[in-house]
C-alpha cells in the first residue's frame, strides 16, 4: 500500500443508486455496492476512476459524505466537446446500471490549518465541497469564492447557502471575472489556499499567490499541465531491472506503450499523467516528469515516474519492473 | 422494532497474570459465549469472534478511537500523555498524520533500506553463530535486530536507546487497567517520556531518516510543526516492542515446528508468509479498545453509546469460524486478512517495516541454520496488551 495508490486492479463493481440534476449541465451520481456494504474509505480531495459500460474511464472527485460508508457521490459536468464520458453519464447511464470504480485516490489532500481560502471555478466545486464541510466541522476559519458562468450552471448552491457569508457566489454574467486579489488579501503565513477549476483560473491563482509563502497554494487540475516540449527528441532506452529486458522508446511512443509492446503491462487509466495508476519506481536515470501529480520535491527525488506521459532526460532509465 | 438480545456476562480478568501467561482458553470461552460479551469486572464489552472484530475495526464511524484505544475513556479521564495523533484520533484529524506517516514508511522508502537491513541481519547472525550454537533468542536476535536497525532508520542519536523498550512496554501496559503492571512502570514514566519527547525534536534527529522525513512533511505543510514531534513519537512508541515480540513469535514458532523450519529453508521466499502467519498465530498485539459512537448493534445485541469495547485481535485470529485448524502454525496457509496488524484506517502503518525486518532476519537465519529447537524452558513477559517472550533458549545446528 502506498500513500497515493491502492492497487488499480482492485476495481469495484458498484451500482448507480441515484442520479440527480444539480444545475444546468451538472448532475450527481450516487454509487453503492450491490450488497449495500462498506466502500473503501476516502478523504476530502479524493477522486475515483469511473469505468463506464461504454469502455471509457473517467476521473471524478468524490463530493459526498465520508461519514456515510456505503455511498459515493460524484458530480459530473456535461462537456459537449469532451471525449464522450460525460455525455454517456448524462444521456445513457441510468439508476440500476453498474459501473467499475477504481480508487479512491487522493492527490489533493486537505492539509491541517486554522485558516483556509477555497476558490472553485464551475465543476471545480466538487472536490472542494467535502473540504468546506470538513473545515466547518473542525472549526477552522474559512471562506469559499465560487465562480461560474451563470448562476443556474452552478451546482450545490443550496447546500452552500447554509454557510452564510463564508461563501461568495460569483456568477460571471452577474459580477464579471473573479476578484482573486481582493479575495486572497495580502500575502500572509498560516493560510492554505485550495483551488480547483479550469486551467485559466488555476494559472491566475498561481500568479495571484506568487508572493505567498511556499506551499500555500494547492490546486488540482483534471487536465495535465502542458509541460512544453520533451527534454529530448531522440530515442532512449528503458531497462527493466527484474527481467533484464531493455526497451527502446522512440520519440513518438510513450514508455507505457513501449513496455506494452514487449509484454510488460503496467496498469494505467487516464494516460494523461493525472490519475496516478501507472506509478513506477525508477532505480536509475533521470525521468522527464510530465505528469500533474508530483510536486517539485517529489520530482527532484527522481525515484518514481508515471510512465503514461513521463519520459527520460538521460539515455537510459532503469525501472523496477 | 428489532428484538434486543441479552448480552452474556463473564467475570474473567483478561489482564490477570494467569490469563496473560496463557490466554488461549479464555479466548475460546469468550468466542463461544457470543458475538459480544460484558466483562463484569471492568464493566466493558468485549468481542472475540473474527467477523465482529473485523467489522468493528473497519467501522471507524461507529467505533471510535479518539476516546482512547485502552480501557481509559478519554471522554471522562485524563490520558497519561498527550493522545497519539494516529492511534488515538478519528477522521478528520487522523487524516493528515496518517497520510504523512504512511508515505514515510511506504514501500518506496523501504526499498532504500532493504539492502542495508539484509546486510545487517547477515552480520548479526554471523556474530551470534561465530561463538555459540545455543543461546537465548530474545536478547541476541529478536530484540537485538530491531534495536540495531530501527533507531538508525528513524535517525535517533546513540544515547539512551535502551529507553525504547521500557517506554513502549509501559505505553502498551497503559492501555489496560491500572493494575500492578502499570504500577511497576509508573516510577520511570516521567523520565522515559522526557527522553522520548527530547528525541522527537528536529534538532535531535539525524538529517536523513524517518524522523527527518516527518519534519520535512511539516515544512511542506502536510502536517503542522506542532504535529511533527507527536508523529515521530508514534514511531518510537509503536515501532520497537511490537516488532521485537513479532520476531520472537516467529522464532518461537519455528523452534517448536521443525517441519515448518525445513520448509522455509527449502523456500526462503516463504519468509514473509511465515511472519504474517506468526503474527496471526501469536498476535503480538492482543487487544485494543474502541468506543461506541452511537448505540451499536452487534449481532442481536446493542452496546450503548459511549461504552468501551475490548477487541480481542488474538481471539479473532484463531476463530475457527474463520480459520481452518486455527491453532496450527502452517506456512501453507494464506494468513491474509488476519487482524494482528489491525484493519481499516488504523491498520499498523509500520507493517511494511516489520515485514522487512522479519524477512531480513529470517532469510539470514535460514541460510546459516539447519535446525533450531528449544533448549530449555521459555519464559513469558507479561504486558496488558502485548503477548511477549522474556526468554526463548534455543539450540541450533549450522547449515
Amino acid at each position: 500500500m502506498t500513500a497515493t495508490a491502492p492497487p488499480a486492479t482492485d476495481v469495484a463493481t458498484l451500482r448507480v443508486v441515484g442520479k440527480q440534476v444539480r444545475a444546468d449541465g451538472v448532475l450527481t451520481l450516487d454509487l453503492a455496492a450491490p450488497s449495500g456494504g462498506r466502500l473503501r474509505d476516502w478523504t476530502p480531495g479524493s477522486h475515483v476512476d469511473l469505468v463506464l459500460p461504454n469502455g471509457l474511464t473517467r476521473q471524478y472527485s468524490l463530493c459526498g459524505d465520508r461519514f456515510d460508508p456505503a455511498t459515493y457521490r460524484v458530480g459530473v459536468l456535461l462537456e459537449p466537446d469532451g471525449r464522450g464520458g460525460s455525455a454517456y453519464v448524462h444521456h445513457e447511464l441510468a439508476v440500476g446500471d453498474v459501473v467499475g470504480v477504481g480508487g479512491p485516490r487522493n492527490n489533493f489532500p486537505l492539509v491541517p490549518s486554522e485558516s483556509y481560502l477555497f476558490v472553485a471555478g464551475g465543476i471545480g466545486i466538487t472536490p472542494l465541497l467535502p473540504m468546506v464541510r470538513q473545515a466547518a466541522v473542525l472549526g477552522a476559519d474559512w471562506r469559499l469564492l465560487y465562480g461560474g458562468r451563470q448562476r443556474r450552471s452552478m451546482a450545490f448552491l443550496d447546500e452552500l447557502a447554509a454557510y452564510g457569508d463564508r461563501v461568495l457566489v460569483r456568477p460571471q454574467d452577474e459580477t464579471g471575472l473573479l476578484d482573486l486579489a481582493g479575495f486572497l488579501g495580502a500575502p500572509r503565513a498560516g493560510v492554505r489556499v485550495y483551488a480547483c477549476g479550469p486551467a485559466p483560473l488555476l494559472a491566475a491563482m498561481e500568479a495571484a499567490c506568487a508572493d505567498w509563502p511556499p506551499y500555500t497554494l494547492r490546486t488540482e487540475r483534471f487536465v495535465a499541465v502542458d509541460g512544453g516540449a520533451p527534454a529530448r527528441t531522440t530515442p532512449f532506452e528503458v531497462e527493466l531491472a527484474r527481467t533484464g529486458t531493455t526497451v527502446t522508446v522512440d520519440p513518438g511512443t510513450s514508455v507505457l506503450d513501449a513496455l506494452g509492446r514487449v509484454g510488460v503491462e503496467v496498469l494505467s487509466s487516464c494516460r494523461r499523467g493525472v490519475c496516478g495508476n501507472c506509478e513506477t519506481t525508477v532505480l536509475a536515470g533521470r525521468p522527464d516528469h510530465r505528469d500533474a501529480l508530483l510536486d517539485d520535491d517529489e520530482r527532484a527525488a527522481d525515484d518514481c515516474m508515471y510512465v503514461c506521459v513521463s519520459r527520460s532526460r538521460d539515455d537510459r532509465l532503469v525501472l523496477d519492473l | 422494532m428489532t428484538a434486543t438480545a441479552t448480552i452474556p456476562t463473564s467475570d474473567v480478568d483478561p489482564f490477570s497474570h494467569e490469563v496473560l501467561e496463557d490466554p488461549l482458553a479464555m479466548h475460546a470461552a469468550l468466542r463461544e459465549a457470543g458475538p459480544v460479551v460484558h466483562l463484569a469486572r471492568y464493566d466493558v464489552y468485549a468481542m472475540a469472534r473474527y467477523a465482529e472484530v473485523h467489522a468493528a475495526l473497519v467501522d471507524w464511524q461507529g467505533f471510535q478511537s479518539a476516546a482512547g484505544v485502552g480501557m481509559s475513556n478519554f471522554r471522562y479521564e485524563e490520558p497519561w500523555r498527550p493522545p497519539s495523533l494516529l492511534l488515538e484520533a478519528d477522521p478528520p484529524r487522523h487524516d493528515a498524520p496518517r497520510r504523512v506517516l504512511q508515505k514515510v514508511l511506504g514501500p518506496r522508502a523501504l526499498r532504500r533500506l532493504s539492502e542495508r537491513w539484509r546486510a545487517d541481519a547477515e552480520a548479526l547472525v554471523d556474530e551470534v553463530l561465530a561463538t555459540r550454537t545455543e543461546f537465548d533468542a530474545v536478547p541476541v536476535l529478536t530484540s537485538a535486530f530491531p534495536l540495531r536497525v530501527f533507531p538508525d532508520a528513524v535517525g535517533l542519536g546513540p544515547e539512551g536507546r535502551e529507553n525504547l523498550l521500557p517506554y513502549g512496554d509501559h505505553a502498551f501496559n497503559a492501555f489496560g487497567p491500572s493494575n500492578d503492571l502499570v504500577a511497576r512502570g509508573a516510577p520511570r514514566v516521567a523520565e522515559l517520556s522526557g527522553w522520548v519527547a527530547a528525541q522527537c525534536r528536529r534538532e535531535a534527529l539525524a538529517p536523513e531518516g524517518f524522523g527527518a522525513d516527518i519534519w520535512a512533511a511539516s515544512d511542506r505543510g502536510e502536517i503542522t510543526p506542532e504535529m511533527a514531534p507527536l508523529v515521530v513519537r508514534s514511531l518510537l512508541t509503536a515501532g520497537v516492542d511490537t516488532t521485537v515480540h513479532g520476531l520472537s513469535a516467529v522464532l518461537y514458532a519455528f523452534a517448536t515446528h521443525p517441519d515448518q523450519w525445513a520448509r522455509l529453508r527449502s523456500d526462503p521466499s516463504l519468509a514473509r508468509v511465515a511472519f504474517d502467519e506468526a503474527v496471526r498465530w501469536e498476535s503480538p498485539v492482543q487487544t485494543f479498545f474502541r468506543t461506541a459512537t452511537t448505540d451499536v448493534r452487534i449481532g442481536d445485541a446493542v452496546v450503548p453509546e459511549g461504552r468501551k469495547i475490548l477487541m480481542f485481535l488474538a481471539a479473532a485470529n484463531r476463530d475457527p469460524r474463520r480459520w481452518a485448524d486455527p491453532d496450527a502454525f502452517d506456512l501453507s496457509r494464506d494468513p491474509s486478512g488476519h487482524v494482528g496488524f489491525g484493519m481499516g484506517i488504523h491498520q499498523c502503518v509500520g507493517q511494511h517495516v516489520a515485514r522487512l525486518e522479519a524477512e531480513s532476519l529470517l532469510t539470514a537465519l535460514a541460510r546459516r541454520v539447519r535446525t533450531i529447537e528449544l533448549a530449555g524452558p521459555t519464559v513469558r513477559h507479561h504486558n496488558n496488551t502485548l503477548r511477549a517472550w522474556e526468554s526463548i533458549p534455543v539450540r541450533t545446528t549450522p547449515a
